[in-house]
């Protein structure tokens, strides 16, 4: 790769991949007739942010997303760290066969198959409340065998002092295996909230109320309406809705990336 | 599988805390994936009737359906298109802003954004960006001459419309993964090949990109599940118009099962979508696989 193959034609293509961000942020910013008019001494504005949020009940679609995410992501460390640890430390039979078998859900997650898992959600009288948007995700393939893998690079060394101690076996758990243990479950964690908090089909599925619908299902609804829609605010509302996820990656970014690299090299 | 060294035998603890997270996997995954298979097998129930057993009828008719055919034949072309493509834009990124430059953070974060939004609020940005008239797309065309397009509500381009979304979407993310194993690369190596006189492509091809093997591994496999996984933004920006142009498996099994409540069309559109899911990863595996383990 020559030295050419950098700063500018780089940079050119770099603005060119943000245009359509920064096209939603100008119209986002400044007053709807200004909306596709690049007037750089178009005044700025923050009445498209309050009307968006004053027109739809942006609130409760955040609440709704915030305890979506906190029960599915709080939900799957726990099981995985039992099962991760069992997988990784405990000898019983079948474990093999069924670890292979828990795998499957890598590549072929129950987003896809919405139609079976609504009728179960139904079945379970669950359909149209938030938990059922997490249910089917809650025991996750990722999360065990990204701690199975953590769990066994602990010494054991560590773990036979914990039981000469007359620790038991989830009391080690907790006292020598978590705690050390702490990397994998930020980027599990912020891996499977950003999965969640941007997850779309399956909530659309199951939601049917305001009371139970995410923001994504929210902002669908708002951006799409049957006639005229008005940009300015459609673009307000996506940012609006991306921001909480878009603030907390520029404040961590390190960490964001650094997670999603350790989930993904599997 | 590793050192057995700290292992316990416990036949009774092991199954206890193994099976919270397992009933969860199979009630929802490998469960579901069984009944599907089956009810693809069978009639739909008629007025209180249970249907019958009628073997691979389904697959007929759902190969009979020309709406199917066609989300079939979008999702291959959106995976041949959008698969390679982000790819190989993510390797470009990645050797573009891998070494010392002006501005590389903010170029970095550029790149890499798009992958924080949801594909919903991508989508409605790109709905902004194709509005015909109004968008920034159709406006550039036009200062070229190329006229007013209807991008999204044309047949012709509405599928090339959101394989650039899903582009945009996703190459910031299989960037990332690059990035971080370009950076693994041992210095030595480069010092090694300069000594020796190897030209920068003679190194990239021979050294660089065999060592990015399992990262391009991991990386098309991604793609290829998100090509078949993903259809927020044909729910959100095309409803798979106009007339089926931009409709993918997924939303074709979507639609069947919740708005035309055809459950067995569903199924039977799900098990090929998990088939061709499963052969295109296994080809992949067999494909980039080898060259990982020679490395």
């Amino acid at each position: 790769m020559r030295r050419a193959f950098s700063a500018l034609p780089l940079w050119l293509f770099g603005l060119i991949w943000a245009l359509p961000l920064l096209y939603a942020v100008w119209s986002a910013v400044h007053p709807p007739v200004y909306s596709t008019i690049f007037d750089p001494l178009a005044p700025l504005t923050w009445r498209n942010f309050v009307q968006a949020w004053n027109e739809a009940p942006f609130a409760r679609y955040f609440l709704n997303t915030i305890f979506l995410v906190c029960f599915t992501v709080f939900s799957q460390c726990v099981l995985a760290t039992l099962a991760g640890f069992a997988f990784a430390r405990l000898r019983f039979p079948g474990r093999d066969l069924l670890f292979a078998a828990l795998l499957l859900q890598l590549m072929i997650s129950p987003g896809i198959l919405l139609v079976w898992n609504y009728r179960e959600i139904s079945w379970l009288g669950l359909a149209d409340t938030i938990p059922a948007m997490g249910i089917p995700y809650l025991g996750s393939a990722l999360g065990i065998f990204l701690l199975r893998q953590n769990f066994r690079t602990i010494p054991s060394e560590l773990d036979d002092a914990a039981r000469l101690e007359g620790c038991s076996l989830l009391g080690r758990l907790w006292k020598v295996y978590v705690p050390l243990s702490r990397g994998t479950y930020v980027a599990f964690a912020l891996t499977s909230v950003a999965y969640h908090w941007n997850d779309f089909l399956w909530p659309l599925v199951v939601s049917d109320s305001v009371t139970t619908r995410p923001l994504t299902v929210g902002l669908e609804i708002f951006a799409t309406p049957d006639q005229g829609v008005q940009w300015s605010l459609v673009t307000a509302a996506t940012l609006l809705s991306s921001a909480p996820l878009l603030i907390a990656f520029l404040i961590f970014q390190r960490q964001f990336v650094q997670s999603f690299l350790r989930a993904g090299i599997r | 599988m590793g050192s057995s060294s700290g292992e316990e035998t416990h036949p009774l603890g092991g199954w206890l805390l193994v099976l919270p997270a397992a009933l969860f996997i199979f009630a929802f995954t490998n469960g579901p994936l069984l009944a599907t298979f089956a009810s693809s097998l069978y009639a739909a129930p008629i007025a209180g009737q249970g249907g019958g057993f009628v073997g691979l009828a389904n697959y007929r008719d759902l190969f009979a359906d020309p709406s199917f055919l066609r989300s079939l034949f979008n999702n291959l072309i959106y995976a041949l298109v959008t698969v390679p493509a982000s790819v190989m834009l993510a390797l470009l990124m990645a050797l573009g802003v891998n070494g010392a430059m002006l501005g590389r953070a903010a170029l970095r974060l550029f790149f890499f954004l798009p992958t924080m939004l949801p594909m919903i609020a991508v989508g409605a940005i790109w709905l902004f960006f194709y509005t015909p008239q109004y968008g920034l797309v159709d406006r550039f065309t036009r200062l070229i001459g190329a006229g007013d397009i209807n991008w999204l509500g044309d047949p012709s381009t509405a599928l090339p419309a959101m394989m650039a979304v899903a582009i945009w979407k996703q190459a910031g993310f299989f960037m990332i993964f690059y990035l971080a194993s370009l950076q693994n690369i041992p210095p030595v190596l480069r010092e090694a090949a300069s000594l020796e006189g190897a030209s920068r492509t003679y190194f990239f091809r021979r050294v660089t990109l065999p060592l990015l093997g399992p990262t391009t591994l991991f990386v098309m496999v991604t793609a290829t599940i998100n090509a078949f996984c993903v259809v927020d933004h044909v729910v959100e920006m095309t409803q798979g118009g106009p007339d089926n142009a931009s409709s993918l498996l997924l939303y074709y099994v979507y639609e069947a099962g919740f708005r035309d409540w055809d459950i067995n069309a569903a199924a039977a559109a799900t098990i090929v979508l998990v088939v061709i899911l499963s052969v295109l990863a296994a080809l992949l595996f067999a494909l980039f696989g080898r060259r990982v383990h020679y490395r």
